[in-house]
């Protein structure tokens, strides 16, 4: 009986399909090629701004020529995408010291990050910055994200994409405000305790695919109401006492209270 | 009563029969004196019986009209299933109606002096205790349980030995376990592929820090053959990769490729799938109950309650430069148990 | 007579003439329920066990308890083409194909969650007023064992739509049993049909889930109300309320409408609980696949305490003889479970053991009057809060920002360290609650007037306090402690069993030692007196210096 084909079997068999086609598309070298693009058309100017803005706000940490400190990791090689992920998103530069730089309000201009991107891109070849094509979910299948997450990321950044601890302090971050770009990013550079899903191991479909199930999740229905953060049964079990038996110790009171 | 102990103090029975001081006067409620008032709470129990037939009616309306793919936006409270939210307001306030009205007549209509009943001793009385061993006594002399010792003594064995065949029958619930739980369908030369996609991996693939969830090349159709997922739940690892340099030390010599290490994603404390990978500190921490393992070190527990390291898996790369096993696990993977040594 | 009555007597003598059912009525209908909101308790739980078995027999007909391999293609889209179990998917079904589904599915497991948090409230209420004592041991028994059943039962129904977050719970459910010596390994491959997941689990526990455990609890909520209709319900003290006596209102009508309304108020306020927030979106989760994991992946709140227990324990396993013995889940998951579980249903026994009480006990402890027994009730649940804590030390940290790490090693120290500290204070606070009652026994309560007298001296008058409250505080019963037996007789003949009987005396000691004796009939005549003669020479003075005379002194 077909139907009792072994759980994914059917999905996994489209799905290789599917990466073969993608993988044939690119190729193998494209596929790492991009990961290893050098920065496109960043403009000498726009570097130079990038490094005067480097040595104000970065080189404390990270070494005037970018090569790292005891407080900082060097940058070379680390890519446009680490950069744009790290500064856009208000994680870098850090306010304070911390096991884990926490997401804030960027403290660059959109032109300042890029001119900071371009600079670091220049220090040595890393992941670029993903076009918008790149992040694009047009084509992307919805289920198959599902699947890839709850493979990939879920473990850390629960099935609701809500977050999770890691260990002595440690998180993984919601990703209810991240955008496609910073996600394609993030996979692609490992930012801070996150691992990498290079290309090669994860095509740029799958990471569409994703980025289409975690935009499903930032705007998901909460068919049954109330979702209390995602967290999962122990605020089910805060309502229930909370709530709950609280609203029926108070009916409780109210039966047996004398009336006046 | 200070000299009470032991045995003594089930006199205290006696002691409280007669009340020290006598039930306070019944006061009269307001509904009982002022007919307005009666009548005030009568009108309220009242609306809330019809409000609650109100519900029910707006509740088959909801039931027709409403499709279960029809959604309500509630701003803060979320994206609903409208079907979901109006079946269960109508039908929960319907009864919660029944309830309150039922509740409030009780309370402000219905007679409230409290009533005295008296409670008799729990026991039967000692004649019918009497009567009781007296009856067994002659049911027992005329069975002759007493003087035909054997078959009294066969009947016990007999009756000792009837539930064998219930717990007997219990064996094929199961096949015995061998040594099933020692192995994995991982062997020589199985190719390492990435879960879900099944593509096959080089070295090259994988960058520093890179983390991949993967498995047998044919895990697929070992589970098609079998019809469960239980290869599964055994041969799944994860791929990393670190500098060379950054390991410390191994299960074994030549176990990785160029700092690509497998491990297996089953905890060994029970048996959690394990992928929270923080590649800085090289530590793979489950989520099920902490326990925290560096795979820079052999896999050696860090942290939480497990006990034992996490087992790794030897690779290499085949002849077309696939990432391959170079072997089975070199011991059970997963929760300890009994039999494994 | 009205038309309602006469068809019922009807109804009722037409019936009598197949079954006494006028006896039974004429034996119940009238029979009396004492008035207190924490009687209501154990209904919360009845009447969440009601709504559990009514919106069970829905959800069967259209869950399909199969682990055969399906394509999904309902209306959920993001699984659109996963493949999945039959029970996975007929539980999305449910979710979003049947109308009303999802209500009745929320309602069930809503009513769940009250169901166990409803029973552990009422046990609360019953140990710590002792009204677990002769002749209700029994019923505690059987209580104690249907929140053991219901945990089990819970667990299976939280197991059974076969999503992610469920499956993961199973897989740690087998590696529990695989951790019990000798046979842990056989269990499990009997329990699961082989290997880990196999094909057999969801099945089998389906059976045990809708058949075989709500039969056994249907039978003991059965017996339990039985019981309670025997014995006629405890009391409160107060005047008028005697051990020998119920105070409260008649079954009928009082309680038909009280207790009958409260059913339909707990439906009600589960039912809107399920209408406006989400339980187990086993949508979100995702089908189970042995690989796949969830951050916070947390049993539901009443196996929490075991999930805490499993976080907190030290990693300790043995290698004997070439056997494992895996102490870091055997004891946390197996062991200790076992002891606490059977400390509580074997505590009656226990305390009537140290104590030597052989009584009927009808009329309820204050907890101050039991402090001993009311410092052991928060010591086990301090214990048990700070494994629950833990249980969720990964939710915890992730809102809270606190590492989990700490809290673990805050639990490893806590639940030694806490529970003995919360005894003494507990045991402390009871006893001056005894002392200050007997305060106000003596001397009444202090009015916070102060009267100086013609010749200088301040007093501050004290107002008795009301035949109520003295109702109450008189329902104390003084027992000594067990006096240690002598080690030989008069002739010197060694006292058989001596040394259990010193064991006991120190246990009697410790339950009843500190308590503070409750004024002799004597002593609270004195007092009286004494008051009186005060009050008389007081006003005698005032009168002399001409002064007003406060109320509470002419009394």
């Amino acid at each position: 009986m077909t139907s009792t084909s072994v759980r994914r079997h059917k999905a996994t068999g489209l799905l290789v399909l599917l990466a073969a086609l993608v993988v044939t598309g690119i190729g193998y070298t494209a596929v790492t090629t991009t990961a290893e693009a050098a920065p496109t058309a960043a403009s000498q100017t726009q570097v130079d701004a990038g490094r005067q803005l480097f040595l104000q706000g970065c080189a404390t940490c990270h070494g005037l020529a970018a090569q790292g400190t005891g407080s900082g990791p060097g940058l070379i090689g680390v890519g446009a995408a680490a950069v744009d992920f790290q500064v856009s998103t208000g994680r870098m530069p850090l306010a304070a010291p911390a096991v884990q730089a926490p997401r804030k309000p960027p403290s660059y201009t959109a032109e300042q990050v890029s001119a900071l991107a371009a600079y670091v891109a220049s220090l040595g070849a890393g992941p670029a910055i993903p076009s918008a094509s790149d992040v694009s979910t047009t084509d992307a299948n919805l289920a198959e994200g599902g699947e890839l997450f709850r493979t990939n990321c879920q473990q850390c950044h629960n099935y609701s994409g809500a977050g999770g601890a890691l260990s002595d302090g440690r998180y993984a971050p919601s990703l209810m405000r991240a955008t496609p770009t910073e996600i394609y990013e993030a996979m692609i550079t490992g930012p801070q305790n996150m691992p990498n899903f290079t290309d090669a191991t994860l095509p740029k479909a799958q990471k569409q695919a994703i980025i289409k199930y975690i935009a499903h999740l930032q705007q998901a229905a909460a068919p049954g109401g109330l979702a209390l953060g995602s967290y999962g049964p122990v605020t089910e079990g805060v309502v229930i006492w909370v709530a709950g038996i609280g609203a029926l110790l108070l009916a409780s009171v109210w039966i047996g209270a004398k009336v006046r | 009563m200070s000299d009470t102990h032991g045995k003594d103090v089930s006199t205290i029975d006696a002691h409280s029969d007669a009340p020290l001081y006598p039930l306070p006067p019944h006061h009269h409620r307001l509904t009982d004196t002022d007919p307005r008032a009666a009548r005030r709470a009568e009108r309220q129990v009242a609306a809330m019986f019809a409000l609650s037939a109100l519900c029910i009616i707006a509740f088959v309306v909801g039931y027709v009209a409403i499709p279960t793919t029809s959604f309500i936006d509630l701003g803060p409270i979320g994206v609903l299933q409208t079907s979901n939210l109006v079946l269960g307001a109508t039908f929960g306030l319907a009864i919660l109606l029944i309830g309150l009205g039922a509740i409030q007549w009780a309370k402000k209509l219905m007679a409230d002096e409290e009533i005295v009943d008296e409670r008799h001793p729990v026991g039967s009385p000692i004649e019918d205790q009497e009567a009781a061993a007296e009856l067994f006594a002659t049911g027992v002399a005329e069975s002759g349980f007493v003087e035909r010792k054997i078959i009294r003594r066969t009947l016990i064995a007999a009756l000792a030995l009837f539930p064998v065949p219930l717990i007997v029958f219990l064996k094929d619930m199961g096949p015995l376990p061998g040594t099933s739980l020692r192995t994995t369908i991982w062997q020589k030369n199985s190719r390492i592929v990435v879960d879900v996609t099944g593509q096959k991996l080089r070295p090259e693939d994988l960058a520093i820090g890179t983390l991949v969830s993967a498995s047998p090349e044919d895990l697929d159709r070992v589970q098609e053959e079998a019809g469960t997922q239980n290869a599964r739940a055994k041969a799944s690892i994860i791929l990393v990769r670190m500098r060379p340099d950054e390991i410390k030390s191994q299960q074994g010599d030549g176990w990785d490729v160029q700092g690509i290490l497998a491990f297996s994603k089953i905890c060994t404390h029970v048996g959690c799938p394990i992928a929270l990978y923080q590649q800085r500190q090289h530590a793979l921490l489950c989520p099920c109950h902490q326990s925290t393992f560096d795979l820079s070190d052999s896999g050696k527990v860090i942290f939480g309650p497990a006990a034992r390291r996490m087992p790794q898996l030897p690779i290499t790369v085949d002849s077309e430069g696939y990432l391959v096993a170079q072997s089975d696990f070199q011991e059970p993977v997963g929760p300890s148990f009994w039999e494994r040594g | 007579m009205s038309v309602i009555v006469k068809e019922a007597s009807k109804a009722l003598s037409r019936a009598d003439e197949r079954a006494p059912i006028s006896s039974l009525a004429k034996a119940n209908l009238r029979k009396i329920f004492p008035d207190h909101w924490s009687f209501m308790l154990g209904e919360i739980a009845l009447y969440s066990f009601l709504i559990l078995l009514l919106t069970g027999v829905y959800l069967t007909i259209w869950f399909k308890p199969s682990m055969t391999e399906v394509i999904y293609n309902g209306s959920y889209a993001p699984l659109e083409g996963i493949s999945m179990s039959e029970a996975y998917s007929s539980t999305l079904k449910i979710s979003f194909d049947v109308r009303g589904g999802l209500l009745i599915r929320q309602i069930h497991h809503w009513a769940a969650l009250f169901f166990m948090a409803a029973m552990i409230v009422h046990m609360f209420r019953i140990f710590f007023t002792g009204a677990f004592r002769k002749p209700r041991e029994l019923n505690w028994v059987i209580g104690g064992s249907m929140i053991i059943i219901g945990l089990l039962e819970g667990f299976a129904g939280y197991s059974l739509p076969d999503d992610l977050l469920s499956g993961v719970g199973v897989r740690i459910v087998a590696g529990i049993v695989e951790s019990i010596p000798v046979v842990g390994t056989y269990l499990m491959f009997f329990i699961f049909g082989g290997e880990f997941p196999g094909n057999d689990f969801i099945p089998r526990l389906y059976t045990f889930h809708v058949l075989l455990v709500p039969g056994i609890l249907l039978a003991l909520v059965g017996l339990h109300l039985v019981l309670v209709f025997y014995h006629k319900h405890t009391q409160y003290p107060g005047p008028g309320r005697t051990n020998t006596n119920v105070v409260g209102f008649p079954l009928f009508p009082v309680y038909t409408a009280k207790a009958g309304g409260f059913f339909f108020v707990v439906f009600g306020v589960t039912t809107l609980i399920a209408a406006f927030v989400t339980i187990n979106p086993i949508w979100a989760y995702g089908p189970y696949v042995p690989d796949q994991v969830t951050a916070g992946s947390q049993p539901d709140w009443y196996i929490g305490f075991l999930d805490g227990m499993l976080r907190a324990f030290p990693p300790l396993e043995s290698n004997i003889w070439g056997h494992t013995i895996s102490w870091n889940v055997f004891v946390p998951a197996a062991v200790m479970p076992g002891i606490l579980l059977g400390a509580l249903l074997a505590y009656p026994f226990i305390e009537a053991w140290v104590t030597g009480d052989r009584g009927e006990h009808h009329l309820l402890d204050r907890p101050r009057n039991a402090a001993t027994r009311t410092a052991l009730g928060t010591m086990t649940i301090t214990f048990y809060g700070i494994l629950v804590i833990n249980g969720a030390n990964d939710i915890i940290a992730q809102a809270f920002g606190i590492p989990f790490n700490n809290i673990t090693w805050f639990t490893r120290v806590a639940v030694f360290v806490l529970p003995p500290l919360v005894f003494l204070a507990t045991r402390r606070f009871c006893l001056g609650l005894q002392r200050r009652d007997r305060e106000l026994l003596l001397h009444g309560r202090e009015s916070g007037q102060i009267l100086r007298l013609p010749h200088g001296e301040f007093i501050e008058i004290h107002t008795p306090i009301s035949n109520e409250e003295k109702a109450v505080i008189l329902s104390k019963v003084d027992i000594a402690a067990i006096e240690p037996p002598a080690a030989t007789d008069e002739n010197g003949v060694a006292t058989p069993g001596y040394k259990a009987l010193r064991r006991r005396a120190k246990f009697s000691r410790l339950f009843y030692g500190d308590n503070v004796a409750s004024p002799t009939a004597a002593e609270i005549a004195a007092a009286e007196h004494h008051a009186h003669a005060l009050d008389d020479l007081e006003v005698d003075e005032l009168h002399e210096a001409g002064k007003d005379v406060p109320a509470q002194l002419t009394d």
